[in-house]
């Protein structure tokens, strides 16, 4: 099942991915053939069976609501491409 | 006399506890060795020689002071997709270039606090997507025993590293075969723990269901060290379980007697197996029988699914924990303009080839009106997989197989063909999909030199079991042997 071209800049945008051209058209062939393979899995009754949601045979794990010290502001900040008064900067969302 | 940079760290351990060797002297003995290979291998992404030097003294100011313990000294080699404080944290990625964790991962301070010397970070596919290392953004990684192929992947890094005695050992990370296969194809023991084993804090999220973080290691009694050093529960990851460690050095026994272990039928079938390596597991399955196992043959009739759910359940988790790739709190940032924009940029640039064919494809099976089919699916195809483990599992202890379905390819053969660089996972995946552990010992060589690996899996949590299988094979074999490497 080819995928088109414009879902293939639909996947693209939901991914926040910018591609080229090219990529575009040699993914739209790739995943094409790979969603292929996956179709195959249509073929297997799984009509009783629960999915995977965990393979640990363990439920919801608790701990004690003790507050403990985060990673320190500063050396988080270091890392950033731009940030300010100890915040991140990232371009205006909101006019 | 065995070069210093050839024990095994058990070995090591013994020589610096008679203070034949010191710490400092097997450092610079290892970063001597990088210094004369890695150009040509490139296992290394980052060599903290300074750090190394400075570990190593103070393991052997604790030594003189009266500690022990088989690490104490012992340097090592880490996958460059676990946090390092201060250290670059790459995960092979432009993205992360110059990335400096502010903590590091739970599995590498538990080797720091017990004296372990990091000699730096190694290579892997971006983001741990790949068979080969060749999806690296900085460097091809040559397999040490035929400079023309590939060392398998994703760790490969830490696989040459300890095959080419550029560490006495490494830790791996492992989502569909990325420990045991790049361990099958340099001739190293690599060890996939059981899912919830190890803890992933500090671990670069690829898949959060299937992720686990393992040792690449010379011999099967320092996998079972590494692995006793790294396990257990920890509070910052809520998936690690709080089961206790058993101490897997006093599990190891040179005989198989007790045990029975099965031969899933389907791990011989798979497309494109090579008869080389078919033969040399056959003859290995031989051994396990002469050492006293009752062999069985069993089925695991899902297998051949396992590749399609794989692959729409690691994409789909990746294409979720990559989102946080963009460009505001760490690493490249490209201006678009508007944020939407940069975070668009930013992907685009940052992201290889294969990393965004897997966004790509888990965002697709994510998206609205194909969730059901693709993603829903896969993880109703992996409870029957799992299932299929579980009912093995009742009647053996543990499953023998091939590790990889070839030896080593070349470097470039599968590049340009994701399907066939996929098919390399097709024996390995199951595991991880179960969540059951798996180790890769050296069981043979094929006609040109190259690496076979035996695949022993056993069930969730009973890694001593594999470990006492993997010695008492290692034990009656003399497959473990170092490449001479030719620069």
């Amino acid at each position: 099942m080819p995928l088109s071209m414009e879902e293939v800049e639909h996947i693209a945008e939901l991914a926040r991915l910018a591609l080229t051209g090219e990529e575009k058209e040699r993914l739209r062939e790739e995943l094409s053939e790979i969603l292929d393979i996956a179709q195959r899995l249509q073929r297997i009754d799984t009509s009783d069976i629960p999915p995977t949601a965990t393979v640990l045979p363990v439920n919801t794990v608790l701990r004690p609501d003790e507050s403990r010290p985060g990673s320190p502001r500063d050396r988080l900040l270091e890392n950033a491409a731009e940030h300010e008064d100890g915040q991140f900067r990232v371009d205006v969302i909101l006019d | 006399m065995t070069a210093l940079t050839d024990l095994t760290i058990r070995e090591a351990a013994d020589r610096l506890r008679a203070g034949e060797i010191s710490s400092v002297e097997l450092t610079r003995a290892y970063l001597d060795r990088i210094a004369a290979l890695d150009d040509t291998l490139q296992a290394y992404l980052t060599v903290t020689g300074e750090i190394a030097l400075e570990q190593a003294r103070r393991a052997d100011e604790r030594r003189a002071a009266g500690e022990d313990d088989p690490l104490l000294g012992v340097p090592l080699a880490y996958k460059d997709v676990l946090a390092t404080e201060g250290v670059q944290t790459t995960c092979a990625s432009r993205i992360l270039q110059g990335y400096k964790p502010p903590y590091t991962a739970t599995a590498i301070r538990k080797l720091e606090a017990r004296g372990a010397v990091m000699l730096g970070k190694t290579n892997m596919d971006e983001f741990a997507m790949g068979s080969s290392t060749e999806n690296s953004a900085y460097a091809v990684t040559r397999n040490p025993w035929d400079l023309d192929r590939v060392p398998g992947g994703s760790s490969g890094g830490s696989a040459v590293a300890t095959a080419a005695g550029m560490a006495a050992g490494a830790l791996g990370t492992d989502t569909g075969g990325s420990i045991r296969q790049p361990a099958s194809l340099c001739g190293v023991v690599g060890l996939k723990p059981s899912y919830g084993r190890v803890s992933r804090y500090g671990l670069v999220a690829f898949a959060s269901s299937l992720d686990s973080i393992g040792p690449l290691t010379r011999s099967v009694e320092d996998a079972a060290i590494l692995l006793g050093a790294i396990a257990g529960h920890d509070p910052a990851d809520s998936t690690s379980v709080n089961a206790p460690v058993p101490d897997y050095t006093a599990a190891l026994r040179p005989d198989m007697k007790g045990m029975r272990v099965g031969v899933p039928k389907e791990y011989f079938l798979a497309e494109g197996m090579q008869p080389e390596v078919v033969e040399a597991v056959r003859a290995a399955i031989a051994q396990l029988e002469a050492l006293g196992a009752e062999i069985v043959e069993v089925s695991l009739p899902h297998t051949e699914a396992g590749l399609a759910v794989y692959y729409i359940i690691a994409p789909a988790e990746a294409s979720a924990n990559l989102a946080r790739f963009d460009g505001v709190r760490y690493g490249l940032r490209v201006p678009g303009g508007e944020l939407i924009e940069t975070y668009k940029q930013t992907r685009g640039a940052g992201f290889g080839a294969e990393v965004k064919r897997r966004i790509m494809i888990g965002t697709y099976a994510l998206s609205a009106g194909y969730y059901d089919a693709y993603y829903l699916q896969a993880q109703k195809v992996r409870t029957l997989l799992k299932q299929d483990f579980d009912a093995a599992f009742e009647q053996v202890d543990v499953l023998a197989a091939p590790v990889s379905p070839t030896t080593a390819f070349r470097i470039g053969e599968r590049t340009d063909d994701p399907l066939q660089m996929y098919a390399a996972d097709t024996l390995t995946l199951g595991a991880s999909l179960a969540g059951v552990c798996g180790i890769s010992v050296p069981c043979g060589f094929d006609s040109e030199g190259l690496p076979i690996g035996l695949q022993l899996i056993g069930p969730a949590f009973e890694e001593a079991r594999i470990l006492r299988a993997a010695y008492a094979y290692e034990q009656a074999t003399d497959w473990q042997r170092m490449p001479e490497v030719r620069v």
